[in-house]
């Protein structure tokens, strides 16, 4: 199995460093022609901004919508903005994922934080999942095809679940660092979605 | 469920999601809303470029909050602020603030002469300049949450951050191959804290993000800083000195996500007007050098 990663800004080398760990072939992704051949796509956490400008400008929306439709593709904070259909502002983004996102939804960096969840589908489900959250966005909506994975709640106040993490057929959209926190287990779970 | 804030892991992270990306200076939110449409990971609010500041003379201060405020207001990337070496208050204002990252800098004029601020207690993060693997493990061990050369801030000469890149990169290079036994006089003598050295050399990288600054001017100077092994770049008075800011802006941003391409690096060099006319480092008195800020 190849899985790419979107290298045009952000922590794309710590996703690479979790795929070697698990003994995944990575690859680099810059420019549309380094799509081929690849199973999967991780687009990592950095700036929505500034990786929808230069997907834009290097010729890369199009071509990412087109390996979307048949191979899996996950986005990590940034990505799973990018990822979405709607971030309630002006910018490029994929429309992949029949989501709403609402970008540094907690405030700035004062603000971010670390946090256990409790992830559905992974392996081991009971053990928390240790997550970062940095100027994190968080899913609004999600339309009748996603599944909602994990979510925010209890002592912070909010009166509803905050979703942090779905799935819609081979699309996954978390809004914190897995890459960060050298648990695994979403990276297998991903694994398991572009080999199926 | 408890969160944990201010943590180093998310003070680290954030300079982490900067990674491969483009931090520019801009004195007003107009400069900030083009940076922002060229592509920059995040800003730097500053009164005066360095350039201005080296022009202008005087004791160099942080800006003025409300400036910082406007243009924290004008963009929705993360915006930093400079604070004096030392400058404990202005640190405590910035935070309170609210800015995202804050850079206790050598271009500002230092307001402690032996000290650097403890950075620990604060729970936005730090950038620090460096010019050597010592300088940046004292930063460190401060609490500093990411590192950037000094280069020779407002000169348009990447000399400097060039010598300071190779400098930490370089020594970094030798830790890997230098035995066990022999890391604590070797902490000593480059005046680091010995855990953080036995750190650098297993992991072999700094342990946390690297960024390069001072007197890049062109996307070529990023695109250099890129292969000589740095996480990212600032770009200080070079692009709003220079005649076309917003094009040169966006080919800084292309140059440094594409750095080892040079077709494309050819690409988005062309045309891109005057650059900032800048002064050679080697025509610089020792005076009036700020790489030497610091302690």
């Amino acid at each position: 199995m190849k899985i790419g990663v979107l290298a045009l800004q952000g922590d794309f080398a710590e996703h690479r460093a979790v795929l070697d760990t698990l003994g995944v072939e990575a690859r680099e992704v810059r420019l549309p022609s380094q799509l081929e051949g690849l199973d999967g796509l991780i687009i990592p956490g950095g700036e929505s901004t500034t990786i929808g400008k230069l997907a834009t400008t290097y010729g890369l929306i199009e071509p990412l919508r087109r390996f979307g439709a048949s191979q899996a593709i996950w986005g990590t904070c940034a990505g799973a903005i990018f990822l979405s259909c709607d971030a309630q502002r002006r910018q490029p983004l994929l429309g992949l994922m029949d989501i709403t996102v609402e970008r540094n939804a907690f405030g700035r960096q004062v603000e971010s934080f670390e946090a256990d969840l409790s992830i559905a589908g992974i392996e081991d489900p009971r053990r928390p999942f240790h997550a970062i959250f940095i100027r994190a966005p968080l899913i609004l909506h999600t339309g009748p095809d996603v599944t909602v994975m994990a979510s925010l709640s209890g002592s912070d106040g909010a009166s509803e679940p905050r979703v942090v993490a779905a799935r819609q057929g081979r699309m996954l959209a978390t809004s914190f660092h897995p890459e960060l926190t050298g648990d695994p287990r979403l990276h297998r779970y991903f694994m398991a979605m572009a080999d199926g | 469920m408890e969160k944990e804030r201010g943590t180093f892991a998310v003070k680290k992270g954030l300079a982490q999601m900067l990674k491969g990306g483009v931090i520019m200076d801009v004195v007003t939110p107009e400069h900030a809303r083009i940076a922002e449409e060229a592509g920059a990971v995040a800003v730097m609010a500053l009164e005066r470029v360095p350039a201005d500041i080296r022009a202008h003379g005087g004791v160099a201060r942080m800006s003025d909050p409300a400036l910082i405020e406007q243009i924290m207001e004008s963009v929705t990337i993360p915006v930093m602020a400079k604070c004096r070496i030392g400058h404990f208050v202005e640190a405590q204002i910035l935070e309170a603030l609210g800015v995202d990252y804050i850079d206790e800098s050598e271009v500002l004029t230092p307001a402690d002469e032996a000290h650097h601020i403890d950075k620990h207690p604060f729970r936005i993060p730090f950038v620090c300049g460096c010019r050597d693997l010592g300088e940046a493990l004292r930063r460190i061990g401060e609490g500093a949450a990411m590192i950037r050369t000094k280069g020779e801030a407002g000169t348009g000469d990447v000399i400097e951050a060039v010598r300071h890149a190779r400098a930490v990169l370089g020594e970094i290079r030798k830790l890997q191959n230098t035995p066990d036994e022999e890391l604590m006089t070797y902490s000593k003598q480059i005046g680091a804290p010995f855990e953080l050295v036995r750190e650098t050399k297993e992991l072999g990288r700094l342990p946390v993000v690297n960024f390069a600054a001072g007197g890049l001017a062109t996307p070529a100077d990023a695109a250099l800083m890129m292969q000589l092994g740095v996480d990212g770049v600032f770009v200080g008075s070079g692009i709003f000195k220079s005649g076309d800011p917003a094009r040169r802006a966006k080919a800084i941003v292309e140059a440094t996500t594409h750095f080892d391409n040079p077709e494309i690096l050819a690409e988005v060099s062309k045309g891109l007007g005057e650059p900032m006319i800048g002064i050679g480092v080697s025509d610089l008195p020792q005076a009036e050098r700020l790489a030497v800020r610091g302690w």
